[in-house]
């Protein structure tokens, strides 16, 4: 029997380009910000070996086409990884992180083995292709596979490692986790509804699935911003944004979903472009992002963001890749993120005015959502930006130059991506229409919105320059002076009395306070333990009582199997 | 092109109209129509003072501010004659624009390192993050009402006089719109422009220290942004041949401005902890035509 395919489709291509984009952006990242562990040889070897390893897995998972050896490839890439974020492990806080994403990995293993197995008795073979044509309803083992990505997408309530895991691993990683190891998620998730997409509508459930799928992404995406505004540690906050992020995505997913179980063709393309368009966008940004915060760390020994300021004078290119990337990863134009929220509003809005009006409402409630979270990105990254690099510095920091070019040049490389798809992108559109075509449903129109919106995008840039040039003639002959910021009267400078992290978000956390101290997540786990803590009894230390235990599984798994047989 | 000259047009009178209004209502005799233009003028030939502490941020964000609004206006078009920029989920595009000034903004307040300007902009990010559901619901309103996703399709197609549904419909949004545009031009109730005290300010506090070019950029800015909201009211109403559009098009942003000026003279700002409730009141009620909406078509 054969046990191993490879079947490349455009949407393997499509994930195959963001992942070596990324890895090759974080690996001449990665060469210089590692310079700062020259002393580590030994974990600096296998880091690259963990780092080539993890890659070379991520491809082959968006290639195989058989349960067997995608779950192979995908414990490889979940041990790569690992590895990959425990590099400092003479931290103890690091390889208690690491754990933490090593446990997490597991249960996503055994949520898709289960699914894989059922799938396996159902059809008889491990071939994703012979999946499709089962008849019987499979929303029971796709809601299992969903739910295993969705731990490694870092769906709520499966998001518990993301916050833990991105501030132990060196920034490059953390860039490279957040930009395209989580996206594997997503492109499971994508993979199994374009294997069950026939299965699922010819039971009748792929409209509920879509529902619930658009349901826990809007909930991931609000949930997720909600708690970045107030962490303190920049790379905590942007892990959160992963979250949310990744709720943008799931939206997409979900309209698809949606679009392919009440047949609006229209719907299904927007959906599926706006979620493939974003894991792109987001892995640009958000590595940037983390690739600036590595920055920031190495400048200032600190990621408390409370204790920082004023790196714009230290870090000014920093400083300037950091804020594109945050103008972006808000959504707004004329960058990348705008894009692709514009198609995820364009399919909510064509779903409202198409459902009835009970799915309206929930239609309204996820548009609701959107514009709340791109509310709260700006909140958020007003908050990072403005109190990380501009201002004045709130502790003494270490005097630091601008970093080399070496390290720069990857991520100026992807902002030049970023304002590429913002201001053209139709260049893009039109890639990922092969992807449509590939996934059956109808391609987007490239004119209209898709090249209006560069063209509006070109336009705005285009006036803030003539805007600029008019403000240069004018003040041609008059004074520019520098003085003191105007105190409101009080004499006294002191780069304490400027707004803290804090104080600008104080507001909004006392308005929100039921949200960020629910503690849900945090309450599961103990219930957990107490539960699991009332079974303590059964390890007592004696050999009898645990050979005893082997002998009554045994006899429990005969009895089962003479049982089910 | 034709609505976007009338709304620089409207622009031109819009603030002096508001504040002349408040004159005679608190029985002064108050500067003239065109006192802010006068103003603007004279901060544009003025020098100009950075604070020792702003980056290049500080120095764009007036730019970008400016450029934003200007180009949102580009996308309201005058009832059915077309807009300059239209495309469908172009009213998506000029929220996420106006986004993009505030982000600016608000950086360049955290810019200058001063105790007060980021009390502004910590304020100014969140009231604005709560209103903007607000706006979205109403457009969708509009969007299932006629069917269509772009200012251009939505504002040809609505017709305020076919019925009294359709018309206390545009009543209510436009109360609704007027609303946000107080809350988005930092005007009473929200934010007063002309208290005296840093602490209980949100846009001017935010900017205290743009002098010259830039100051009278920014000045320039809200009157066409008052100007712009004018606009999106009056396209409620428009219809008929191009002089009936400009003639509704002009009573409506005289309307408007003279609505804010009695507003703004009859009414106290609220306390800074009243201002998240009553912007999420004016999301829930827009929420609720939406729903409505979706259960009477």
């Amino acid at each position: 029997m054969q046990y191993f395919s490879f079947e490349p489709d455009f949407l393997s291509i499509w994930f195959i380009c963001i992942i070596s984009l990324i890895f090759l952006n974080g690996a001449f990242y990665g060469a210089d910000y590692l310079q700062a562990y020259r002393k580590h040889r030994k974990e600096l070897v296998l880091h690259g070996f963990f780092y080539i390893l993890t890659y070379l897995s991520m491809i082959a998972l968006t290639l195989v086409g058989d349960a067997v050896s995608f779950l192979v490839t995908w414990e490889i890439m979940a041990l790569g990884s690992f590895f990959l974020i425990i590099f400092e492990s003479w931290k103890g806080d690091v390889i208690k992180a690491g754990l933490n994403f090593f446990i997490q990995s597991h249960i996503s293993v055994v949520l898709l083995s289960i699914g894989f197995a059922i799938m396996y008795i159902r059809t008889g073979s491990f071939f994703f292709e012979d999946w499709a044509h089962c008849t019987e309803s499979c929303l029971l083992p796709f809601a299992l596979i969903c739910a295993g990505f969705a731990i490694k997408a870092g769906f709520v309530p499966f998001h518990t490692w993301l916050p833990v895991a991105h501030p132990a691993a060196p920034a490059h990683i953390s860039g490279v986790m957040s930009g395209v190891i989580i996206k594997i998620g997503i492109y499971g998730i994508i993979r199994m509804v374009l294997i069950f997409a026939h299965n699922l509508i010819l039971n009748e459930s792929m409209l509920l699935a879509g529902k619930v799928i658009l349901a826990v992404a809007a909930i991931s995406g609000l949930y997720g911003v909600m708690m970045a505004i107030v962490q303190h540690n920049l790379k905590k906050l942007l892990a959160y944004h992963s979250i949310e992020n990744i709720g943008i995505i799931g939206m997409g997913i979900g309209l698809y979903c949606i679009g392919l179980g009440t047949g609006i063709g229209t719907l299904a393309s927007l959906g599926l472009a706006g979620a493939l368009l974003h894991t792109l966008n987001h892995a640009l940004f958000k590595s940037n992002l983390f690739f600036a915060a590595g920055n920031v760390y190495q400048a200032a020994h600190d990621l408390n963001v409370e204790h920082l300021g004023g790196l714009v004078r230290k870090l000014p290119l920093t400083a300037f890749l950091f804020l594109v990337s945050a103008v972006a990863i808000c959504g707004l134009p004329p960058l990348n993120g705008f894009v692709s929220e514009i198609l995820i509003y364009l399919g909510l809005f064509d779903f409202m005015g198409a459902a009835n009006p009970l799915s309206g409402i929930g239609a309204a409630g996820a548009i609701a959502a959107l514009v709340l979270i791109g509310g709260l990105a700006i909140l958020c990254f007003t908050k990072a930006f403005g109190v990380v690099f501009l201002g004045e510095s709130r502790t003494e920091l270490p005097e630091h130059k601008e970093f080399s070019a070496l390290r720069l040049a990857p991520m100026f490389g992807a902002t030049v991506i970023m304002f590429s798809i913002g201001l053209f992108p139709e260049l893009y559109v039109s890639a990922l229409n092969f992807v449509l075509e590939d996934a059956g449903v109808a391609p987007l129109a490239l004119n209209g919105t898709i090249t209006m919106i560069g063209r509006a995008a070109t336009l705005f840039c285009i006036l803030v320059l003539v805007l600029g040039l008019i403000r240069t003639l004018c003040n041609g002959r008059r004074k520019i002076e520098t003085g003191p910021t105007w105190g409101c009267g009080y004499p006294v400078e002191s780069p304490k009395l400027q707004y803290t992290a804090t104080s600008f978000v104080k507001t909004y956390s006392s308005l929100f306070s039921a949200v960020l101290r629910s503690g849900l997540t945090e309450k599961l786990a103990k219930a957990y333990i107490r539960f699991t803590g009332r079974l303590a009894f059964l390890e007592n230390g004696r050999l009898q009582s645990y050979i005893l235990y082997g002998i009554v599984f045994i006899i429990l798994t005969i009895i089962l199997s003479l049982t089910l047989c | 092109m034709l609505s976007f000259i009338l709304i620089i047009a409207a622009s031109l009178f819009f603030s002096g109209l508001v504040s002349r209004t408040k004159s005679i209502c608190s029985g002064r005799k108050g500067p003239g129509i065109f006192q802010p233009l006068r103003d603007a003028a004279r901060l544009f030939r003025k020098g100009t003072i950075y604070s020792r502490n702003t980056s290049f941020v500080f120095r764009v964000a007036p730019l970008v501010y400016a450029a934003s609004v200007i180009i949102a206006c580009a996308c309201i078009p005058l009832g059915p004659f077309p807009a300059l920029l239209h495309f469908e989920g172009d009213f998506i595009f000029f929220a996420y624009l106006l986004s993009v000034g505030k982000f600016f903004c608000i950086a360049a307040a955290l810019d200058t390192a001063s105790s007060f300007e980021g009390m502004g902009a910590s304020r100014e990010s969140l009231y604005s993050m709560l209103a903007e559901p607000a706006f979205f619901f109403i457009m969708g309103t509009l969007a299932l009402l006629t069917g269509f996703h772009s200012f251009n399709d939505i504002f040809a197609l609505t017709d305020a006089y076919s019925s009294l549904f359709s018309l206390g419909t545009a009543i209510s949004l436009a109360a609704l719109i007027l609303v946000i545009a107080l809350i988005e031009s930092s005007r009473l109730p929200v934010d007063d422009p002309k208290t005296h005290l840093e602490l209980t300010m949100i846009h001017e506090v935010m900017i205290l220290d743009n002098s010259g070019f830039d100051l009278g950029l920014i000045f320039c800015t809200g009157y066409l942004k008052f100007a712009m909201y004018g606009a999106l009211i009056a396209n409620l109403f428009l219809c008929g041949p191009l002089w009936a559009c400009v003639l509704i098009f002009f009573a409506a942003q005289i309307l408007s401005a003279v609505a804010v000026g009695v507003t703004e003279s009859f009414m106290a700002r609220f306390r800074m902890n009243h201002n998240p409730e009553f912007i999420f009141s004016i999301a829930a009620l827009a929420f609720i035509i939406l729903i409505s909406t979706l259960y009477i078509i």
